[in-house]
């Protein structure tokens, strides 16, 4: 079972690009690319060789390594619905975090490695973001915590409807907070445009301009996978526990899709923040993550109120 | 048996004058490795035999008896200080070699024994309980850290920063004395330790204990008392500094962590002040780090955001007492504890890497570093290696003492009370920004020194450096992943040192289950990159595999060199949110609109610390301005002086019939 939801996730990864494609096109009036082409894209990348800039060393070639597998190893803290997740005990959510961070380190250092000026814009971008971004996530996990009583990545999402009837508050903060952290790391919508075409305001896309073949291949799919990790994140607030496997299953499929769709939307209609105004943003997701933690403590009856 | 020994090799320091100037070296590697082994051995003794406390009979000092006592805590700290001191002196072999023409056989045996003095003082500070014999290796600690400092003498600069720095350890001594005579006016008892435990059993324990806080915190670095450390570590060779900051920065903390052994009330004021400073500190120092250029004054800023984490553990565990919350009392503990070692550990390593760097260029300035990588390979991996535990990130040992410290918020959130969630909430939050602002740091620093390509001529021209340096690397780089992949196995010794603070350290025990996760998750990691880059060469097997320049817009007239990242670009848009605090001044002509052709033009930033001008540089430059007035009553002529004496026999003439006096 828990093998399944691992594959179940693997799978919904592979769709979510294809179908956040097929949104933004729609709405944009063009033709909808095929739900495989991202896949197909990628493929094609596996069969091509690689052009390594002269100026990088062997960090250049570990980095994209080591950001696919430690997005990849994140995916055995996660389960689909109520089950058990492969690896799961006190604090895992901790290594989880930790496990993102080291590659996202890689990534900025093999970006610095080539050094292009371009690539160093978007690295020490990268670096900013990243780091603002760290403390809304801990304090949402802690809300959680306090609110579940559980110090597990997946029991504590799993377990988030049985406690109490104030969950959808805290679940509906959480997710917002969840949604615009995956957007930032992913350098996706109000942070960064991935479908900009000057170098100059890219962030995520200008470190990887020199990545080219298999590890432009593995750059891409790790994008994909953290996605499908907030996706399930993100899932889990909706999915009742109670009902079996196979359907818990189609529901995670579904809330996945969903959360495409809306992922294109929310890229078709919303402009981009200046590049300045980004720390504002994303300090704002923690603000958000504190209020959800201070209705914690109104809601565990900690904070009485009158 | 042993401890006449001990005395020999201390005595045996001396001899080192009367040695020729090759083999100085190795007879104080001698020296150092007889020291290590016993002292080694009385720890191992302690942890292993479970015995709480062994006395040992010293020496006779005017037919008082001065014992060496040994327990878990003070164990735990000879073994940090003799890893440390044992790979620092390895490393110095291959460090003074390049000092060997320009200073004499005298200087060299005085820096030797001063090294070893330093080495001396540090374990007996930790093994000495009397007050008077205390604060005087204390004073021995901070003289011979004193004279390894300004081991380049030569320059100017060097002497003020170590004055500098003996004047501030003698600030921290006086707050010393001042706590322990406080204590031994109430008791009426020994000056000391022992007396400490009668004191804190009658008296608030707050205000000595800030005393003791402010006289050991200066020699720990936080912050606002932190301000000869930036100076005193670029300005010392390398194997000291790594030492220094490694270790005996934290002997500051064992005296806070001794004298709380003593207070058993009033606990909750105490961690909560803790707490505060630490995170203070943590952030704040590397705040102040990512704005550096200098590569070892960026580390020392570093060591500042350190002390500052194990400051947050040891604060939280405090409160955990207080607040009768065991995980958090044990989870807090152990962390900081453990981060003491862990630091010890990478802090070490990067002074080493950087000092092998200043060797190599002769330059600390990281503006003028870069594509070291391929130049020296090895240095490159071992100080990434660092980089990536200081950061905290997993498979290094940073990672483990952090998470313990994260654990125990997480699981204390729950008992807790509405003031103690607010607590964890903000010591959480600021843990996570001190991890997210290393990464931002160590990502500037590693990528501007070893990647990209050279900035200047002698970046182009170094080579890897060989022999002993490499090996004090291993050493440490080895234990250092060790405790990083297999944390179990430091659980156990780990234990028994929380267990002087806590009642009951078995909860200590239960984590260990998390930790042996954290073992596989790291074995399937590495398993992981490994396949992929299997995966990876099969790949590209009989695929065309190229060599470019990198993408440049087309554009590729462009020198690589020139147009790369810079350190100061990389910090620019963290500094527009912190420029308050790190007072960045820039001085650059403006381009003006009817300068058609621009002239060649410089750009010149620098910053500074705003508790060093307000706490230090603005008093100084008052004071010294009053005494500059004062100073027209200094007129060279006896005449006057006579007169002043006059003067002031009149006025004594007038009190005393005033009856005044």
């Amino acid at each position: 079972m828990e093998v399944l939801s691992i594959f179940l996730i693997l799978l919904t990864a592979l769709l979510i690009p294809g179908i956040t494609g097929m949104t933004k096109a729609k709405i944009a009036g063009r033709k909808m690319p095929s739900v495989f082409q991202p896949i197909k894209d990628i493929i094609r990348l596996f069969k091509k060789g690689a052009i390594y800039s002269t100026s990088t060393s062997f960090i250049y070639k570990v980095a994209p390594l080591v950001y696919l597998s430690s997005v990849s190893v994140s995916i055995l803290f996660l389960s689909v619905g109520s089950k058990i997740s492969l690896i799961s005990f006190h604090g895992d959510f901790l290594l989880f975090a930790y496990l993102l961070a080291i590659g996202k380190f890689f990534m900025i250092i093999s970006a610095m490695d080539t050094g292009s000026s371009f690539e160093g814009m978007g690295a020490n971008r990268e670096a900013l973001y990243s780091m603002l971004v760290e403390p809304a996530f801990f304090i949402i996990i802690a809300s959680l915590a306090l609110f579940t009583d559980y110090t597990s990545l997946n029991e504590l999402f799993s377990n988030m409807h049985i406690s109490s009837n104030f969950s959808y508050v805290i679940g509906i903060a959480a997710s917002y907070v969840l949604l615009n952290t995956a957007m930032t790391e992913n350098s996706r919508m109000p942070v960064d445009d991935p479908k900009t075409h000057l170098e100059l305001t890219m962030i995520h896309e200008v470190m990887i301009l020199d990545n080219s073949g298999f590890d432009l291949a593995i750059i891409h799919i790790s994008s994909w996978l953290k996605f499908s990790i907030y996706g399930t994140l993100i899932s889990k607030f909706i999915i009742v526990t109670t009902l079996p496997f196979y359907i818990q299953a189609v529901y995670f499929i579904i809330i996945q899709m969903i959360l495409a769709i809306v992922i294109g939307f929310l890229e078709s209609f919303r402009a981009r923040n200046k590049m300045e105004k980004n720390p504002q943003w994303i300090i704002m997701l923690s603000a958000i993550a504190i209020v959800a933690f201070l209705s914690t403590l109104i809601i565990s009856q900690k904070i009485i109120l009158n | 048996m042993e401890v006449t020994i001990f005395n020999i090799f201390i005595l045996l320091a001396f001899v080192i004058f009367i040695v020729p100037k090759k083999s100085q070296y190795y007879f104080s590697a001698f020296i150092h490795l007889g020291l290590i082994g016993i002292s080694g051995f009385w720890a191992i003794n302690c942890f292993y035999n479970y015995s709480e406390v062994s006395s040992l009979p010293f020496i006779t000092f005017f037919s008082n008896p001065l014992n060496l006592t040994i327990d878990v805590l003070s164990a735990f700290f000879i073994l940090v200080i003799n890893c440390t001191v044992l790979t620092g002196f390895i490393y110095a072999k291959g460090y003074l070699k390049s000092y060997s023409t320009n200073k004499s056989k005298t200087e060299f045996a005085f820096h030797h024994f001063n090294f070893i003095w330093l080495h001396i003082s540090m374990l007996l500070v930790v093994m000495i309980r009397d007050g008077l014999a205390f604060l005087f290796v204390w004073e021995l600690m901070s003289l011979s850290s004193f004279f390894l400092v300004i081991f380049e003498n030569e320059k100017q600069e060097v002497i003020k920063i170590g004055l500098k720095y003996l004047m501030q350890m003698h600030i921290g001594l006086v707050f010393i004395i001042v706590a322990f005579i406080c204590v031994y006016i109430q008791t009426n008892g020994d000056i000391g330790f022992d007396g400490l435990s009668l004191y804190f059993a009658t008296n608030k324990p707050f205000l000595v204990f800030i005393l003791f806080f402010i006289g050991f915190g200066i020699k720990a670095g936080f912050i606002p008392l932190h301000t000869w450390l930036p100076h005193a570590h670029p300005a010392a060779p390398s194997h000291v500094s790594g030492v220094m900051s490694g270790v005996m920065i934290k002997i500051g903390l064992y005296g806070i962590l001794r004298v709380l052994t003593y207070i058993h009330q009033d606990l909750f004021s105490i961690g909560m002040f803790i707490l505060v400073i630490s995170l203070i500190s943590g952030i704040l120092g590397v705040t102040f780090a990512i704005v550096q250029h200098d590569v070892k004054k960026l580390l020392a800023y570093h060591s500042i955001e350190n002390i500052g984490i194990i400051g947050i553990g040891i604060g939280l565990g405090v409160i955990g007492i207080a607040a009768n919350i065991p995980v958090l009392a044990v989870l807090g503990f152990a962390g900081g504890i453990l981060h003491i070692l862990n630091h010890s550990l990478f802090k070490s390593l990067l002074f080493y890497t950087s000092g092998s760097i200043y060797l190599q260029l002769h330059t600390r300035n990281i503006e003028q570093m870069g594509g070291m990588i391929k130049k020296m390979p090895k240095t490159a991996i071992f100080f990434l290696i660092g980089s990536l535990a200081i950061c905290g990130l997993p498979l290094f040992n940073g990672f483990i003492s952090e998470f313990l410290i994260y654990s125990g918020i997480f699981k204390s959130l729950l008992p807790g009370n509405l003031f103690i969630d607010i607590t964890l909430l903000f010591s959480l939050s600021g843990l996570a920004i001190i991890g997210g602002l290393a990464i931002f740091c160590f990502t500037k620093v590693f990528s501007i020194i070893f990647l990209g390509t050279p900035r200047s001529d002698s970046a182009t021209k170094s080579t890897e450096v060989k022999g002993s340096m490499l090996i004090s690397f291993f050493m440490i780089g080895i234990i250092i992943i060790f405790i990083g992949i297999l944390p179990a196995f430091i659980i156990y010794p780990l234990s028994s040192v929380v267990g002087i603070f806590t009642k009951d350290s078995s909860i200590l025990y239960q984590s260990a289950y998390n930790l042996n996760n954290i073992s596989l998750v790291s074995g399937i990691f590495i398993g992981l990159i490994c396949t992929l880059g299997l995966l990876r060469n099969r790949q590209q097997k009989g695929k065309i595999i190229k060599q470019g320049p990198i993408w440049g817009c087309g554009y590729t007239g462009i020198n690589p060199a020139k147009s790369q990242y810079t350190a100061t670009s990389y910090a620019d848009n963290f500094l527009l949110l912190v420029d308050r605090l790190v007072n960045v001044k820039k001085r650059f002509i403006v381009f003006k609109s009817e300068e058609i052709f621009p002239r060649k033009r410089t750009f010149h930033t620098d910053s500074s610390d705003i508790f060093e001008d307000y706490l230090v540089s603005l008093p100084s430059k008052k004071i010294l301005y009053w005494m500059e007035k004062a100073a027209v009553f200094q007129t060279g002529q006896i005449q006057h002086y006579l007169l002043y004496a006059l003067v002031f026999l009149i006025v004594i003439f007038f009190l005393s019939i005033l009856n005044w006096i």
